[in-house]
């Protein structure tokens, strides 16, 4: 589980792969809730993918670069580019079959 | 460490829920507004509930209300705005998560039609939490649609958060910061283009990067996307179960007569159904 700088976040991007982000931030009751979803992804693709957080507290530039609008905001890369998106708290499902058939 | 039961709703239903789960020995969180806000509270006298005629709606609901908490039912007051089924079930209120094993969905008839552009915008400028997103929305102009008695308390932390807020509703505010202008329009529609641009007010547009659409409670099917419904109510079987594993239904919410007696019946029977799903689950 990795808890992205926006340096680290840009450098992760240019290696390009798959990547699974989280946009959340302490206050917000709702990313609390998926925190420990996202946490599972992370273990459960090791090695595949690269799923990380980003905190939009401290690294609001990353928040307004993505347009994130709503927390808890899912953004999915690959080779550095956007594929896809959920805003709101979703099952693991959801996320498991953009990670899945993007593999 | 969460609760057994976790009961949306404290209104009749939700309340006789958790008196039948307290029964059977199942610790209960009652997640619901204020009940004197409930829709019997206001009913001025009560006939046909069984041993009890004459009585105010207010009487009646502090009398169930009174019998659950003399009982061991612990209670949260607020709006739950965001579910999720996940080793049990996980609730948000306001920024505080609850979890718990079995759902009971009892929040009454949630009579809201979306208003044109809601859905379309959701995550893109419409928002129904102003504590999850306001920090989003810093130095930018909002509107906030207030539907629901604390709508106000909710537009003054956006404004002191740095929001420049707009305040919607059909009726006066009570307890709206006064620096907050508010715009009295009931025919709203959110507009945009690829994030939202704009609220429509009575035909007048209010220019605003974000719409906090603030109502008394987030619909179930908003909160659980996949529960079926038919004909506007929560679709179940006799023993009250929805079509989701481990989440029961009662009350209003499944369908007519809209009735005290009939709400708290269901309730008991949602409460039994949500105990023996427990038990065969952690025998």
């Amino acid at each position: 589980m990795i808890h992205f700088s926006k340096e680290g976040f840009d450098k992760a991007l240019e290696q390009g792969g798959l990547m699974m982000v989280d946009f959340w931030a302490a206050w917000c009751g709702p990313c609390r809730m998926l925190g420990p979803v996202v946490e599972d992804l992370a273990k459960q693709y090791d090695g595949k993918a690269i799923v990380g957080k980003v905190n939009v507290d401290e690294e609001q530039e990353l928040a307004i670069r993505y347009g994130v609008m709503s927390i808890p905001t899912v953004i999915f890369f690959k080779d550095g580019k956007e594929i896809d998106r959920k805003v709101g708290v979703m099952p693991a499902g959801a996320f498991t079959q953009v990670l899945d058939s993007n593999l | 460490m969460g609760h057994d039961i976790i009961v949306l709703g404290g209104g009749p239903a939700g309340l006789a829920a958790a008196v039948a789960a307290r029964g059977r020995g199942k610790t209960v969180l009652v997640i619901g507004n204020p009940w004197q806000d409930s829709p019997l509270a206001r009913a001025e006298r009560v006939d046909n509930y069984l041993g009890l005629p004459g009585q105010t709606g207010a009487e009646l609901v502090g009398t169930f209300r009174a019998h659950a908490e003399e009982l061991g039912t612990d209670f949260v007051t607020g709006r739950a705005i965001s579910l999720m089924a996940w080793n049990g079930f996980m609730v948000t209120v306001v920024s505080q998560v609850y979890d718990g094993q079995a759902l009971i969905l009892a929040p009454g008839v949630v009579r809201q039609a979306k208003y044109p552009g809601e859905a379309e915008f959701l995550g893109r400028g419409v928002s129904y939490c102003a504590t999850c997103d306001g920090m989003l929305y810093r130095n930018r102009p909002v509107t906030v649609v207030g539907r629901s008695k604390d709508a106000p308390l909710e537009a003054n932390y956006l404004q002191s958060i740095g929001c420049q807020v707009t305040y919607v509703s059909a009726r006066e505010p009570e307890g709206l910061d006064p620096a907050i202008p508010w715009v009295r329009a009931g025919k709203l529609a959110v507009k945009g283009d690829q994030t939202v641009t704009a609220l429509e007010a009575d035909g007048a547009d209010l220019p605003c990067a974000g719409v906090f659409i603030l109502r008394e409670a987030v619909a179930p099917t908003d909160l659980l996307p996949d529960l079926e419904t038919e004909g506007g109510f929560i679709r179940v079987d006799r023993r009250m179960a929805t079509n989701l594993e481990g989440v029961f239904a009662a009350g209003d919410c499944t369908g007519l007569p809209l009735q005290v007696a009939k709400a708290v019946g269901e309730g008991h029977v949602a409460a039994l159904s949500a105990c023996e799903y427990l038990d065969r689950k952690q025998p």
